[in-house]
C-alpha cells in the first residue's frame, strides 16, 4: 500500500514537470552553469515546443 | 534469407513457461473463450453487458502477452542494446527519454478521442456482435500491429514522420499522394469531429454554456502556467477541473440566469462560432489555450474512463440492443446505409483500426521513448486501451432503449423532430415505442433527443445512464451533460491541434515554391495557411449542419473510409519496411492487415462511388435528385428546390472526394508494389535506418520490471556502491 502511494506520487511528480525541473537544476549543478529561473525555463521549453505542435486523433 | 537465431542472454528466446504462468494464462484463455461463447450462442434472452468486457479484456491480455510480443521481438528485433533517439539525439525539447508509464499515458491522450467514442454507436445500428467482434479482432491483427509498427519504424528513423518514410521508402509519387492524402483526410476528419459537436450543442443552452466556459477556463490555466505559477501543470489543472464541474453545474441554472435564450443557437450560428474558433486558436501562442486545453482534456478523457469502466462493473446493466439487427443484414439501416460489409469495418475505424494513429506514431512518441522494445507497451498497449474506450461506448449505446436509440440517430427528415412523429417513424422500422418513452428520457436528461445525431448525445445518455445506475442520487442530467462536456472538450482540443497541424504542413508544402510562406514566424503566412484549413473544414462542416439528408449520415462514411485509407498508406509502409529489411517471412504481418483493409475501404469506396442505390452511392443520389429536380419535385427529406440543389452538390463533392481519396491510397500502393518487387528480387533492400549506437541506458521493457531486469538494476546499484 505505503509502496502504491509512493509510485502514485512519483506518477504525479513526472506529470506535473517538476521532475523535469529537478533533473535540469542537477544537470546544471553537475556541468556548473547557473540555471535560469523556473519561469524562464518553462517559458522557452514552451516557445521551443511551439512549432512540433502534435496532433490529436479523432 | 538468415532467420532469427536468437542470443542466449536476449530475454526474448524461448524459456520453459513456469506453471504458475501456464495456470495463469489458461484461466485467461478459459474467461475469454466462455465469455466469447456466451455472446456467440445468446440469442433473444437478455445478456449481459459485462460478457462483452470480459471476452475483450481476456483477448487483449493473451494477444498482449502472446502477439505483441512475437512482432516485436521476432519480427522487428527491437533491441534494447541499441540506443533510441530520445538517448542519443536528447535535446529537452522534442527529443527527450521519458518513462514507459508517461509515454504510455502522453501517447494514449494523443491517440484517443472522440472517435472510438462515436464510431462504435452509429454502428450499434447493427446490433452489438459485428461491433464487438470487429473492435477486439480488428485491434488485434491490425490496428494495434499498425501502431506499434509505425512506432517502432519511425523510433529507428529518428521520428520520421509517415509521409517523409513513404517519400523516403516507396518513392517521391507515393510520397506526394501520401502527403496530399494525410491533408485531405485530415480535413474532413476535422469537419466531422465539428459537426458532432455542433449536433450535440445545438438548441442545447446547457452544453453551450459549459463549453463555452472551458474557452477562460483554459485561457486562465494558460496565464497561471506562463506568469503566476510557471510549470505547476497539476495545480493548474486541478483548479481547472473544479471550475469545468462548475460550469457543468452552474449550466443547469441557465434558465434562471436568464440567459437561456441568448444561448439556444442553431446549427449555423454554432458553425460560425466554431469556424471563429478555430482560426483564433491556430493564430494564437499554444501555451495560452493549445496546452492547457490539452490537460483538461487529457486530465477528462482518462477520468472518465476510468469511471465508466468502474461504473460499469457496478452497474452491470443488461444489453437491450439484438446480437444482430436486421439492418445488419439487409443494409437499410436510418443511422448510416449500406450493409454489415463493408459498412461496419468503415464506420468503426478509431479503436480496430485507426490510420491517424499512425501519423501521432511517427511523429511525438517515437523521439521519446527510451528503449526500443517499449514499442510494444506505447504502441501495442496504448491501442489496446483505446479498444478498450471503443468497447465501452458499444456498451453504453447498447443498454439504452432501442426505440430511443433510433429515434435520437435517424435524421431529421426521417423522425419529424416531435417524440409522436418518431414514434411512428419508429413503428415504421418495426420497432414500438411510444412517444411518452421518448419524452420521459428528454425529460429526465433535460435536453430534445429526437434526432440527436452523431453519436456523442447517445453516448452521453448511455453513460448518464449507467452512472445514474452505478450511483444514483437522481444526477441523471447532470451526467449526461457532463458527458457531453467530455466529448466536445476533447473534439475540441482535436479541432485545435488538427487546425495548426494542418497549418503547418501547408506552410511546410508550400514553403518549398515560395520559401517565405514555410516561415512559421512570418504572421501573413500564419494568417493565410490557417484561413486556408479553417475554410476547407468550415465548408464540409457547413454542408453537413444544413444537408437535408442529415450530415452525419453523409460524411460519417467518408470520414471512416477515409481514415482507413490513411491506414491502408501506414500498412504499406511497413509491409514494404519488412520486405525491404529482407523479413520477408513476416511480412505477413503487416500484409494479411493491409489485405483486409484494402478489401474493405476498396469495397466500400467503390459502393460509395459506382452504387446505382440512392442510399449508398453518392453520384447515383446526386443523379436522383437532379432528376427529380428537373421533372419539378422533391425527393426524401428535401423541403424545397433549393435544398434539393444543396444534396446535388453536396453528394457530387463527397463522391470527387471519395474517388480522389482511394485513387491516392492506389497510387502509393501501385509504387510500393514496385519497391516490393525489387526488393525480393534483390533480397532485401538499403533503407534509412539509422545505423546502431550502442545504449548505455537500463530500463525494464514492459510495464512492470521482470524478475530478471529487476536481479539486473539491483546489481548494478551493488556496483556502484
Amino acid at each position: 500500500m505505503r509502496r502504491l502511494v509512493q509510485e502514485l506520487r512519483w506518477y504525479l511528480r513526472e506529470v506535473d514537470g517538476r521532475s523535469r525541473w529537478e533533473r535540469y537544476l542537477a544537470e546544471c549543478a553537475a556541468h556548473g552553469h547557473p540555471p535560469l529561473t523556473r519561469r524562464e525555463f518553462e517559458r522557452r521549453r514552451a516557445d521551443a515546443r511551439a512549432g512540433a505542435v502534435s496532433s490529436r486523433c479523432c | 534469407m538468415s532467420t532469427a537465431v536468437p542470443t542466449p542472454n536476449d530475454s526474448g528466446t524461448r524459456r520453459r513457461p513456469t506453471a504458475r504462468s501456464v495456470a495463469v494464462w489458461s484461466f485467461v484463455a478459459l474467461v475469454g473463450a466462455v465469455a466469447w461463447t456466451v455472446l456467440a450462442l445468446a440469442r433473444g434472452e437478455s445478456v449481459n453487458a459485462l460478457w462483452i468486457l470480459f471476452a475483450a479484456l481476456a483477448s487483449y491480455a493473451i494477444a498482449y502477452r502472446f502477439y505483441a510480443r512475437f512482432i516485436t521481438y521476432r519480427v522487428l528485433r527491437a533491441d534494447d542494446s541499441r540506443a533510441t533517439p530520445a538517448e542519443r539525439l536528447h535535446n529537452g525539447v522534442d527529443y527527450e527519454v521519458t518513462d514507459r508509464r508517461v509515454l504510455f499515458g502522453h501517447h494514449f491522450a494523443a491517440i484517443a478521442g472522440a472517435g472510438p467514442l462515436v464510431g462504435p454507436v452509429l454502428a450499434a445500428q447493427m446490433g452489438y456482435l459485428p461491433g464487438t467482434i470487429w473492435i477486439v479482432v480488428g485491434v488485434i491483427f491490425a490496428g494495434a500491429v499498425q501502431d506499434l509498427t509505425v512506432l517502432f519504424f519511425s523510433m529507428r528513423r529518428d521520428g520520421k514522420s509517415l509521409g517523409q518514410m513513404v517519400r523516403e521508402e516507396i518513392g517521391p509519387v507515393g510520397g506526394a499522394a501520401a502527403l496530399v492524402a494525410v491533408f485531405a483526410i485530415m480535413i474532413i476528419i476535422l469537419a466531422v469531429l465539428a459537426l458532432i459537436v455542433v449536433n450535440a450543442l445545438a438548441e442545447s443552452p446547457w452544453g453551450v454554456f459549459s463549453i463555452a466556459l472551458t474557452i477562460p477556463i483554459a485561457l486562465f490555466m494558460g496565464v497561471y502556467l506562463r506568469y503566476l505559477r510557471p510549470g505547476r501543470v497539476l495545480e493548474a489543472t486541478g483548479i481547472g477541473v473544479v471550475l469545468l464541474l462548475a460550469a457543468i453545474v452552474g449550466g443547469g441554472y441557465v434558465e434562471q440566469l436568464g440567459i437561456s435564450d441568448s444561448l439556444t443557437l442553431s446549427k449555423e450560428t454554432l458553425v460560425l462560432a466554431l469556424v471563429v474558433y478555430g482560426f483564433v486558436a491556430s493564430v494564437l501562442p499554444v501555451w495560452l489555450l493549445l496546452t492547457p486545453r490539452d490537460y483538461l482534456s487529457t486530465f477528462m478523457k482518462v477520468g472518465v474512463i476510468v469511471l465508466l469502466a468502474v461504473s460499469l462493473l457496478i452497474a452491470r446493466p443488461v444489453l437491450a440492443n439484438d446480437a444482430v439487427t436486421t439492418f445488419a443484414r439487409e443494409g437499410n439501416g436510418p443511422v448510416f446505409a449500406g450493409s454489415l460489409f463493408p459498412f461496419v469495418f468503415i464506420t468503426i475505424a478509431c479503436g480496430a483500426l485507426s490510420g491517424f494513429h499512425a501519423l501521432i506514431a511517427s511523429g511525438t512518441t517515437p523521439k521519446m521513448i527510451a528503449k526500443e522494445r517499449q514499442v510494444r507497451l506505447i504502441g501495442y498497449g496504448g491501442m489496446l486501451m483505446e479498444s478498450f474506450v471503443a468497447i465501452s461506448a458499444l456498451i453504453a449505446a447498447s443498454v439504452i432503449d432501442q426505440g430511443v436509440y433510433f429515434a435520437m440517430n435517424s435524421p431529421a427528415g426521417a423522425t419529424g423532430g416531435t417524440a409522436e412523429s418518431a414514434s411512428q417513424f419508429l413503428a415504421g422500422i418495426g420497432i414500438t415505442t411510444p412517444p411518452e418513452t421518448l419524452t420521459a428520457t428528454a425529460q429526465a436528461v433535460e435536453e430534445d433527443i429526437v434526432s440527436r445525431t452523431g453519436g456523442a448525445p447517445t453516448l452521453a445518455l448511455g453513460i448518464s445512464q449507467i452512472f445514474q445506475s452505478a450511483f444514483g442520487g437522481g444526477l441523471q442530467a447532470f451526467w449526461y451533460h457532463f458527458a457531453i462536456m467530455f466529448e466536445a472538450l476533447f473534439i475540441l482540443t482535436a479541432v485545435d491541434a488538427g487546425t495548426r497541424v494542418g497549418r503547418f504542413m501547408l506552410q511546410d508544402t508550400i514553403g518549398n515554391v515560395w520559401k517565405r510562406f514555410g516561415d512559421l514566424s512570418w504572421r501573413p503566412g500564419n494568417l493565410i495557411a490557417s484561413a486556408v484549413v479553417v475554410g476547407a473544414w468550415g465548408y464540409f462542416l457547413y454542408a453537413g449542419v444544413t444537408d437535408p439528408l442529415g450530415g452525419i449520415n453523409q460524411l460519417f462514411p467518408l470520414f471512416g473510409i477515409a481514415n482507413q485509407l490513411l491506414a491502408a498508406i501506414a500498412l504499406t509502409l511497413v509491409t514494404t519496411l519488412l520486405v525491404k529489411h529482407g523479413r520477408v517471412r513476416y511480412a505477413w504481418v503487416a500484409a494479411v492487415p493491409l489485405a483486409w483493409d484494402l478489401v474493405v475501404t476498396m469495397t466500400a469506396s467503390w459502393q460509395k462511388v459506382f452504387s446505382d442505390n440512392p442510399a449508398i452511392g453518392y453520384f447515383a443520389q446526386a443523379d436522383a435528385y437532379r432528376a427529380a429536380l428537373d421533372a419539378g419535385r422533391l425527393l426524401g427529406a428535401a423541403q424545397d428546390a433549393g435544398q434539393m440543389q444543396q444534396v446535388v452538390t453536396n453528394s457530387t463533392v463527397n463522391g470527387v472526394l471519395q474517388a480522389v481519396f482511394a485513387l491516392l491510397v492506389i497510387v502509393v500502393a501501385v509504387n510500393a508494389a514496385v519497391v516490393v518487387a525489387r526488393a525480393l528480387r534483390a533480397g532485401s533492400l538499403p533503407t534509412t535506418e539509422v545505423p546502431a549506437v550502442p545504449s548505455r541506458l537500463r530500463e525494464p521493457a514492459g510495464l512492470f520490471p521482470t524478475a530478471e531486469e529487476q536481479r539486473e538494476a539491483a546489481g548494478r546499484e551493488e556496483v556502484l556502491r
